[in-house]
């Protein structure tokens, strides 16, 4: 039975989902380049957004929740013109389809601006757009029907609520195989040109992801509540976290850390938003920011990869804690989805499938990205040239500049 | 005593910074210029309208040196912000008659 105040909520929230990658995503990753690419930076965000608007409707929803072949991967074409606008999916009783379809649209966009963040200042603008329809075929596509769409990881008791495994972990991986593959940029130093944009960056992606999480109880009710809550809660808790981190490893409290640590508490919420209370979203939060910070300023290095805005030490991280933090604390009066509770409640069935559907999606997502990777950089190049990366890829790539100074 | 001022690309700024650190020469001034020598404009193009902007953004150095440091010191800023294409920029060498550092009120060499 379609219901209108679910139906008014799920359509604000796909576009608060939509603000988070256009700018919120874009703006944030752009502060924290150079000057001289600031505009590419925003580019590979936006264009994330147009292309993945156009695949949608042409194969993937279809292929996510359209069925299921053998748990592997969805069944049926269903195109925007064979969505029958005034019926709802299975997914979503009380909505009607079509917004499903267009809420969920806004998830594949995102996940693919994210991973933008690990090769800017060098990738290629005409390989970003080869890799992103054919990285959203062979990853995004598949992972989300088998958490999402009837696939064998839900079938096993996976609990993703908004999307830590199939947004966070994947697009946390493909970056750090993508990274590993077009090769570290000439200068690595992380100078934010204007921390402002960033800002502003995090205040859309705290605001839209009210949408991501809350959106995500497909319904105006009680679950978003809580998802809001914890969302909330574990943005709050993360700032604090990398504040307190930062005041103990460097001495000062840092604005940027302030935001990453923000953005790590909504990311590792970001599967538990509608499984766990208020108390475990403060300790996922915290948890996040203490680990991620120390996988950004002290894994990155050590390992010498450049994740250049790190996804992988943020996102991909966030989205492992938060995921298995599920098979902690999860409580099953809060979603009747839920079989089991968490490891608090004294069973260890759900944390052993968080973990399998961590291990399986990592694996397969840095396998398939790497593979991908390799082939793009062999058949078409991956990165720029020397001295288009050193003058800059606004004026090269786009024959524009961001800021007429003088 | 001498003023070296060197409009150099943006790019070579770290170059050259790193080699006369190497020589001990840490006292700079570094703008943001823009200008034109040789070098053809870059293209810039919004909306399909296309513009040729033939002042490009540099970076000026002013360093002052003891005269028997200069010859090495034009050396080090020429090699290292050299890359052999038109647009490498300038290096101007002036006469400078006081120098004062302001917190001690030395003059003259020892104020360098």
């Amino acid at each position: 039975m379609l219901n209108s105040g679910d139906t008014a909520w799920m359509l604000i929230s796909t576009a608060l989902v939509i603000l988070m990658t256009v700018p919120g995503v874009a703006m944030f990753y752009s502060g924290l380049t150079k000057r001289e690419n600031v505009l590419n930076t925003i580019f590979l965000s936006f264009v994330s957004l147009g292309i993945v608007s156009l695949l949608w409707f042409l194969f993937g929803y279809g292929l996510i929740f359209g069925g299921d072949v053998s748990g592997i991967i969805g069944s049926h074409q269903v195109g925007i013109s064979l969505i029958n606008l005034g019926s709802a999916s299975k997914y979503a009783p009380t909505i009607p389809e079509g917004l499903f379809a267009i809420f969920q649209m806004t998830f594949a966009a995102i996940t693919v601006a994210l991973i933008s963040g690990a090769v800017v200042e060098r990738i290629k603008f005409s390989s970003w757009i080869l890799f992103i329809p054919l990285w959203f075929a062979l990853v995004y596509v598949p992972v989300a029907h088998w958490v999402w769409g009837g696939g064998f990881l839900q079938n096993l008791g996976v609990h993703d609520f908004a999307g830590g495994i199939v947004v966070h972990l994947t697009s946390g991986i493909a970056a750090l195989a993508l990274a590993l593959v077009t090769g570290p940029r000439y200068d690595q130093k992380l100078m934010p040109h204007h921390l402002g944009y960033s800002v502003i960056g995090t205040g859309l992606l705290w605001f839209g992801w009210f949408g991501f999480n809350a959106g995500s109880a497909l319904s105006a009710g009680s679950l978003a509540v809580n998802a809001m809550i914890v969302t909330n809660t574990s943005a709050a808790a993360g700032m604090i976290g990398w504040i307190l981190m930062d005041r103990l490893k460097t001495g000062k409290p840092t604005l940027l850390g302030a935001l990453s640590g923000a953005v790590a508490g909504l990311a590792s919420i970001t599967p538990a938003a509608g499984f766990v209370d208020i108390g475990a979203s403060i300790v996922t939060g915290l948890v996040a920011a203490v680990i991620c910070y120390l996988a950004v300023s002290w894994l990155k290095p050590a390992a010498g990869y450049d994740d250049a805005l790190d996804v992988f030490g943020i996102h991909g991280v966030s989205g492992i804690i938060g995921t298995l933090g599920v098979g902690l604390f999860a409580v099953p009066a809060l979603n009747p989805s839920l079989t089991s509770g968490g490891l608090l409640t004294g069973s260890t069935s759900l944390l052993v499938s968080q973990l399998i559907g961590v291990v399986t999606v990592t694996v397969y997502t840095f396998v398939v990205t790497y593979l991908l990777a390799m082939l793009l950089m062999k058949f078409k190049g991956l990165r720029v040239e020397r001295e288009e990366e050193i003058q800059g890829l606004d004026i090269n790539l786009h024959e524009e500049t961001g800021y007429r100074l003088t | 005593m001498r003023k070296i001022t060197a409009i150099i690309r943006r790019e070579k700024l770290e170059d050259v910074k790193d080699a006369l650190e190497l020589m001990g020469i840490h006292g700079m001034t570094v703008s943001d210029v823009k200008g034109r020598g040789q070098q053809m404009g870059i293209r810039e193009s919004y909306r399909g309208m296309d513009y040729c902007v033939d002042l490009l953004p540099k970076v000026q150095l002013e360093i002052v040196v003891d005269s028997e440091d200069l010859e090495r010191t034009v050396e080090a800023i020429s090699e290292n912000a050299r890359t052999g294409d038109v647009g490498d920029g300038k290096i101007f060498v002036t006469d400078v008659i006081d120098v004062v550092r302001i917190r001690t009120g030395e003059h003259g060499g020892d104020a360098i």
